[in-house]
């Protein structure tokens, strides 16, 4: 059996439908864990205080920010590729996800900036590039809104998305190098991942995989209304014909 | 091909409008931002090589919804797409004929303006310098998002949401040169990727771009 | 020079409009498209003009032989006439712009810009574009649309001189060309009654 049946619709529902309950059980489970073991189980940091216990809500949310841009590019390909719609639908349906992730990563960003830089906001190529990530959900999200027949909208979003890929890797470049252009060595630049000790190594481990299982979740719940919203039209489309 | 590029060139000189807003749009912009910040002259002697690359960008922003959309409306792009020139080069002689109607005459304008912010004497080559070599690059991208929207009825401020993030490195490295230039420091290395840019998109887009038109037109 | 169209059903929107529908148009010779509004007659233009995918079915047809006018001529107001058509003649590389306004009778017009011209000579210098691209197959999309009764039978002798030098024509209309070398086609038995298979309902239903 070829892997590309499950991009058949009544295939997908039937497997989602399995599968969903356990993405939201282990979902629910590792967040659980992850942050009450985050919270309230590991030390408070020498330098920063309780503050670093933002890093089990920001850390995660920003690598699925990212990780669910790469997965709409994925599923994009595959539509303009194999003409699946269940992939542009899983594409379409990861995309406000995947703006939240992000957005979730710029509060908390800011919420722990502010104690340990001294401010909101710094136009560090960090968090320049997740703000340039940001429009390019948005645009991404207002494109597949604007357009109203279902198959053009998911051609036009797929070239949007593969063109939009390669500019934002190109966004991320440049960032680091202007930033480095206007203020040498900032000292605000904090590279998170090196800084952290295995005490709080582990549970941030458990979190990403919470974060991971949250994204499938939240993208299969949402393919599945998307798809349903496509029977419907059909249907309707169907009775108006007949 | 050279038909079309003629034609709209002598579109874009009949209808007038179109290119000239740009230009004015930069002029008031680099007026009224010495107006808004003070006229201390190393302030703005800083900030000119930014506004005036955020000003040459947004001016060209202006008149991308044109390049596709009155095609469309009145039927000639279904005609272009069935004559004997391949649609990926129509959607290059249209930016082609976007940057020599904006692109070129901004750039041509740029110095002039940059008396106003006070531009430090070195910076000026490398200002026409990086917008010669920087404004393909906005109009062919640009070419890209208007043939995205060019199907939908309200598309300018969709477009503009679409363009802005893909701009983000063609303006910082061209503001980059400026910068550089103004202050006498090394800039072989954003002149090359401002450059690369230029030259990856207009080689690239074209095809993306007429993709995009092809699923408009069905 | 042949359009040989086979089990063809094309749709609008996702919708499929026309099934099953099959005919053959030779050299000299030009099908009357006829049907109610909305019945799919300027999709099936489209898609025979390559614009759009046919859903099923197969189209045979030379690559670059057709010449589409749709309802909308695809003239620029700011350019006159002779420049219009000049534009067009040299896409295509073929043709003669002079010519092409003497068949057409707008050779009095070619200095006046498109913007001054009435609805009716807009639409004969939109059918003098046709003569300028030179190409054998014309798919023409209610062409006689504003066109006074001298003017259709003008137009009418134009296509009849195309069809005698070997062209072939498509022609979507509700007017009678007297062309007694065309036939006609009724689209409404083709018209999709139950929802068609087409890949939007096989993936969702």
């Amino acid at each position: 059996m070829s892997i590309w049946e499950y991009a058949n619709p009544k295939r997908f529902m039937q497997t989602s439908a399995w599968a969903l309950p356990w993405a939201i059980g282990l979902t629910v489970v590792l967040l659980l864990v992850g942050l009450v073991w985050g919270f309230f189980f590991t030390p408070d940091d020498y330098k920063q205080g309780s503050t670093v216990k933002i890093i089990y809500l920001h850390v995660p949310a920003a690598m699925m920010a990212i990780n669910a841009w790469v997965m709409m590019l994925v599923a994009s390909l595959i539509w303009i590729v194999r003409r699946h719609h269940v992939s542009a639908l899983a594409a379409k349906a990861a995309a406000p996800v995947g703006l939240t992730f992000t957005l979730i990563a710029l509060v908390t960003g800011a919420l722990w900036g502010q104690p340990m830089w001294g401010t909101w906001w710094a136009w560090d190529p960090r968090l320049t590039a997740f703000l340039i990530l940001t429009l390019f959900y948005f645009g991404y999200i207002a494109l597949w809104a604007a357009v109203e027949n279902p198959d053009t909208a998911a051609d036009l979003t797929s070239i949007l998305c593969l063109v939009g890929s390669v500019f934002a890797v190109l966004s991320r470049y440049a960032v680091n190098f202007w930033n480095q252009g206007l203020h040498q060595g900032a000292s605000l630049s904090l590279d998170k991942e090196e800084n952290v000790a295995d005490v709080f190594w582990l549970p941030l481990l458990v979190c990403i995989a919470g974060f991971v299982f949250l994204f499938i979740t939240l993208v299969l719940m949402r393919t599945r209304t998307e798809i349903r919203a496509r029977r419907l039209s059909a249907l309707l489309a169907r009775e108006r014909v007949a | 091909m050279k038909a079309l590029l003629l034609r709209d060139l002598r579109l874009a000189m009949r209808s007038g409008g179109g290119f000239g807003l740009g230009l004015a749009f930069f002029f008031l912009l680099s007026v009224l931002v010495p107006l808004g910040v003070g006229p201390e002259g190393g302030t703005l002697a800083r900030i000119a090589p930014g506004i005036l690359w955020v000003g040459a960008l947004l001016a060209c922003l202006l008149s991308l919804d044109r390049i596709f959309a009155l095609d469309f409306e009145d039927g000639s792009l279904d005609l272009l797409a069935t004559a004997p020139i391949p649609l990926e080069a129509v959607v290059a002689v249209k930016a082609l004929a976007h940057w020599l109607v904006t692109g070129l005459p901004l750039t041509l304008l740029a110095p002039g303006l940059a008396v106003f912010l006070n531009l430090p004497a070195g910076g000026y080559g490398w200002l026409v310098l990086s917008l010669l070599l920087g404004t393909p690059a906005l109009s062919v991208i640009g070419a890209f998002g208007a043939a995205l929207v060019v199907g939908l009825r309200r598309g300018g401020l969709l477009l503009s949401l679409l363009v802005l993030p893909l701009y983000v490195p063609t303006l910082i490295f061209g503001a980059e040169v400026v910068r550089r230039g103004a202050e006498g420091m090394a800039l072989a290395t954003p002149l090359a990727l401002l450059t690369a840019i230029s030259l990856g998109a207009a080689a690239l887009l074209p095809f993306a771009a007429a993709a995009a038109l092809r699923v408009n037109l069905r | 020079m042949e359009i040989w169209v086979e089990n063809l059903a094309v749709a609008r929107g996702g919708v499929t409009v026309l099934q099953g529908l099959g005919f053959a148009v030779g050299a000299g010779q030009a099908l009357i498209l006829r049907g109610p509004n909305g019945s799919g007659k300027t999709t099936l233009l489209r898609t025979l003009a390559g614009l759009q995918p046919a859903v099923a079915g197969s189209i045979s047809l030379p690559p670059e032989a057709a010449a589409y006018g749709a309802h909308a001529d695809g003239l620029k107001s700011t350019l006159t006439v002779q420049e219009n058509l000049a534009f067009w003649a040299s896409v295509h590389g073929v043709g003669s712009v002079a010519d092409a306004m003497t068949r057409m009778d707008v050779a009095n017009l070619a200095p006046r810009r498109a913007a001054e011209l009435s609805a009716g000579q807009k639409r004969r210098l939109g059918l003098a574009r046709l003569l300028v691209t030179g190409r054998p197959v014309w798919l023409l999309d209610e062409p006689t649309v504003s066109l006074d009764t001298a003017s259709v039978a003008l137009f009418a002798g134009v296509v009849r001189q195309h069809l005698a030098g070997g062209g072939l024509a498509v022609i979507a209309t509700h007017v009678d060309l007297a062309l007694p070398e065309a036939e006609t086609l009724d689209l409404a038995p083709f018209r999709t009654r139950t929802m068609a298979r087409d890949g939007f309902d096989e993936a969702f239903a």
